[in-house]
């Protein structure tokens, strides 16, 4: 079957599916769900960035109205419940490991950053839990802060096994070739560029409910997740040490994540340990400022740049030396952000032939800084962006051919970095060129001069970037420390009737995966969109996966998905045969039907789909009934996508206000399932 | 204790509630209408905007006992049966939403600007929603949305 032959298949803007419900208010968010009985937890959070705990008074509180429980660090040690866990670790230049410090679930003995968890209060309501708070008494002895990034090395020490506050010290690439360059250069560019810290802020605050159920011994925990499994492995394993099997994991509707909602933390925890010890379901729904305060922040890096030029301008070298933030606690994916994902990334769009990364990972007294939104890449894209610029200006070439005459040419692929990637394909002057052309670029000047006249700045920038994305495979990211797979999972389940559910690893909280993955199926079994759903972010459903982050769901999931439907057609084809009395191989599948080649004996996949439930004419002795078939997929490779942005702004010199007054993109994406969801999350 | 009586999407409702009450708390947890949401609880993200005798209102700012004999009016009140409202179906068309937790702030909002203002231009759109924060689609696609949904609505 040709794809994209289907209306509302492969290519097709379809409008989405899950769009109804989110707009008529029928989404199904954590914190609108509601379990009889439930109690709600409000959480007692350090006011100070470093103090030692001295005593917690909390009886007043116990006694206030509606009070059910009051838990404290004492409690979770004495019930030996852990703490969140680093998904990812680093080996240092010297050999040694990440340095990983404990992390409890609530403070037990010192606080570490301004929103730390310390006291759990529990009560019928929200407000008396939050009233009966204001009654606990914690005495605190204040410690020095270490906020200040570049000399978090010096401050007080934050935990007993993190000496001179440094968990990693990560490096990658050839040092020695990288000075080499760097000496023998006719140019020398130096940079330093700060990536500010920032808030992820999810519209959707944090939330969760817990529910423990007696009769067999089991939990139900409701929360804001990007990977319900990975979740439940984590509360299971780790932190409860009850059987996995134990523990539903359910992530409905989740507004948003852009990385902050990967990660276990302890609220979640907290509310599935207590919900057994009271119960009782327990609920937490984050208000902002707990979001602000205690969600994992982005980025935050200080970057010392050095790249070499040769004299007709090529580059010959580069050397980044990065002090990263990770804050006061390591995060799942804290410290493979700034390292596994950020030092590869630093040959760009360029060829290099020697580049060398240090990453010095920095515990501070801040919130806990994990991945946001590309995660390490971004981060790596922009010290290189800004780099290109300066050398661009410092040699008095235009930045747009600077670019050019450094792109790896397109004859070069597959290329191999000197940070370890290996990029399959790429072509970079054509989304250069189309960017230029879309806005104009030539005729820029005149804009700047026109815009003066006007007594204002006018400025362009551009950026030629290159992601990898599709996080995997799992043999290469265990190489480089991961302690979790990065295959994707998918079972397509065909109903007697012929509908299509697609039980998936990944998550949807606004990619719109329930229209894309639709459209997959849709495409290759020839069916309508409408008859297949997409089952997603229930971990007693979906089979083991490992959830959305990473632009890995279509990359990944999806051809989970695909494989999965492979198979099907596969079985499907020799049930078709056996009914039609043909051979397997003559039997073509193409717009929904099962054809004998060269006749018009045909059945359609709906016919094959119920004779396998109703298996009376069936070949038993080859096949099993029924359809349903399931797939991990474990890519090779990133996927590579790349291309080039370019934006004009103005300046107000009077007042400082910036304008943005023109953006031009060409993105490389290869194929395009939904073109129209794409170039939303582009504009996102 | 306050007894609150209001018009809830044409229905006559009244429920017994602390005085504390805010009607985005009336209209979620003692009506149980959950399409309503709290991205904030400060007024400033908008997520929680309903109508009230036709304004457009965040929920979380206003006490329930304020709402006293009011109409109000939330994203599940909008629709004709199955058939959407005409904004709730431009933003379906021109992908105005993402993750949906923004929107039926977004949708509440938008209704009324253009009840205001038939013919908004791009920047009296993009004013006007100040008040309604979204992060995933980076508004373009809100602002197209808005558009078609005022000629939509007979602008």
């Amino acid at each position: 079957m040709p794809e994209g032959s289907i209306k509302d298949g492969i290519g097709a803007s379809v409008r989405r599916k899950e769009d109804k419900r989110f707009l008529t208010g029928s989404g199904r968010y954590t914190a609108d769900i509601t379990r009889p009985g439930q109690l709600h937890v409000h959480f007692i959070r350090s006011v100070h960035a470093h103090a030692n705990i001295k005593a917690i008074r909390k009886d007043a509180a116990a006694a206030a109205d509606g009070v059910v429980a009051i838990f404290t660090g004492e409690d979770v040690a004495a019930d030996g419940i852990g703490g969140p866990i680093c998904g990812w670790v680093v080996t240092n230049r010297d050999g040694s490991p990440t340095n990983e410090p404990p992390h409890p679930i609530l403070a037990n003995g010192a606080v570490r950053y301004v929103g730390d968890h310390v006291v759990a209060v529990i009560a019928e309501t929200l407000e008396q839990a939050m009233n009966a708070a204001e009654l606990v008494e914690i005495d605190y002895e204040v410690l020095a802060p270490v906020v200040d990034l570049a000399n978090a090395g010096s401050g007080p020490q934050i935990h007993e096994n993190v000496p001179g506050n440094m968990y990693f010290d990560f490096e990658l690439g050839d040092e020695a070739a990288a000075a080499a360059a760097l000496d023998s250069a006719a140019t020398v560019v130096e940079l330093e560029v700060r990536n500010n810290r920032l808030i992820p802020n999810a519209m959707e605050p944090r939330a969760a409910l817990a529910e423990y159920d007696p009769i067999d011994d089991s939990y139900t925990l409701f929360t804001t997740s990007q990977n319900p499994h990975l979740t439940r492995l984590v509360i299971g394993a780790f932190m409860l040490s009850i059987p996995e099997s134990k523990l539903r994991v359910v992530a409905p509707d989740v507004g948003g994540g852009f990385g902050s909602k990967i990660y276990v933390y302890p609220e979640e925890a907290v509310c599935t340990w207590a919900s057994k010890k009271l119960q009782r379901p327990v609920k937490w729904t984050a208000d902002r400022s707990e979001s602000f305060l205690a969600d994992a922040h982005g980025r935050d890096h200080i970057n010392k740049v050095r790249m070499a030029l040769d004299k007709d301008n090529r580059i010959t070298g580069l050397r980044v030396d990065t002090v990263a933030n990770i804050g006061s606690y390591l995060s799942a994916f804290s410290v493979v952000t700034p390292t596994i994902l950020h030092a590869p990334l630093l040959s760009g769009c360029y060829q290099i032939p020697a580049i060398y990364t240090n990453v010095k990972g920095m515990a501070t007294t801040t919130a806990p800084v994990d991945a946001y939104r590309g995660a390490g890449r971004p981060e790596a894209t922009y010290l290189l962006e800004r780099v290109m610029d300066t050398a661009a200006r410092q040699v008095g070439m235009d930045p747009a051919e600077f670019r050019r005459m450094n792109f790896i040419p397109k004859d070069a692929f597959p290329y191999q970095t000197p940070v370890a990637l290996q990029y399959d394909i790429g072509d970079y002057e054509p989304p250069l060129d189309k960017a230029l052309e879309m806005i104009d670029y030539k005729g820029f000047e005149a804009r700047r001069a026109e815009a003066a006249s006007r007594g204002r700045y006018r400025g362009i920038g551009l950026s030629s970037y290159i992601e990898a994305c599709g996080i995997a495979p799992s043999a290469v990211a265990g190489a480089l420390g991961a302690r979790v797979g990065l295959y994707e999972s998918a079972t397509v389940r065909v109903d007697p009737t012929g509908t299509v559910n697609v039980f998936t690893g990944t998550h949807s909280h606004g990619q719109g995966h329930d229209t894309t993955f639709a459209q997959i199926v849709a495409d290759k079994l020839g069916v309508d969109i409408g008859s297949v759903e997409i089952i997603h972010g229930d971990s007693d459903r979906i089979p083991f996966g490992m959830g959305s982050y990473g632009s890995r769901s279509l990359a990944v999931g999806g051809a989970a998905i695909a494989k999965a439907v492979d198979k099907v057609i596969e079985k499907s084809r020799i049930i078709a045969a056996h009914l039609m009395e043909a051979a397997d191989a003559d039997v073509v599948f193409a717009d929904g039907k099962f054809t004998v080649a060269g006749t018009d004996n045909e059945k359609g996949f709906g016919e094959i789909a119920l004779a396998a439930y109703v298996p009376h004419n069936y070949p038993h002795d080859r096949l099993e009934p029924g359809l349903e078939e399931t797939a991990f997929y474990d890519p090779l490779n990133f996927t590579y996508p790349s291309g080039t942005h370019i934006a004009e702004v103005e300046i107000d010199p009077s007042t400082g206000v910036v304008e943005l007054v023109d953006w031009a993109c060409c993105d490389d994406f290869g194929n395009l399932i939904n073109p129209m969801i794409v170039e939303g999350q582009v504009h996102g | 204790m306050t007894m609150v009586n209001l018009t809830l999407n044409g229905k006559q409702v009244s429920a017994d509630v602390p005085d504390n009450t805010l009607l985005v708390t009336f209209i979620r947890e003692t009506m149980g209408l959950t399409g309503t949401h709290v991205g904030c609880d400060t007024s400033q993200c908008g997520a929680c905007v309903v109508h009230v005798d036709g304004e457009s209102l965040k929920s979380c700012t206003m006490l329930a006992a304020a709402a006293e004999g009011a109409s109000v009016t939330t994203i599940e009140g909008i629709a004709e049966g199955d058939s959407l409202h005409p904004m709730q179906q431009a933003f379906h068309e021109n992908h105005g939403l993402q993750c949906g937790f923004c929107t039926p702030g977004m949708v509440m909002s938008a209704i009324e600007l253009v009840q205001d203002n038939p013919n908004p231009s791009e920047t009296e759109i993009r004013e006007g929603l100040e008040g309604n924060i979204c992060r995933c689609t980076g508004y373009h696609n809100i602002v197209k949305s808005v558009q078609a949904g005022a000629k939509m609505m007979g602008g």
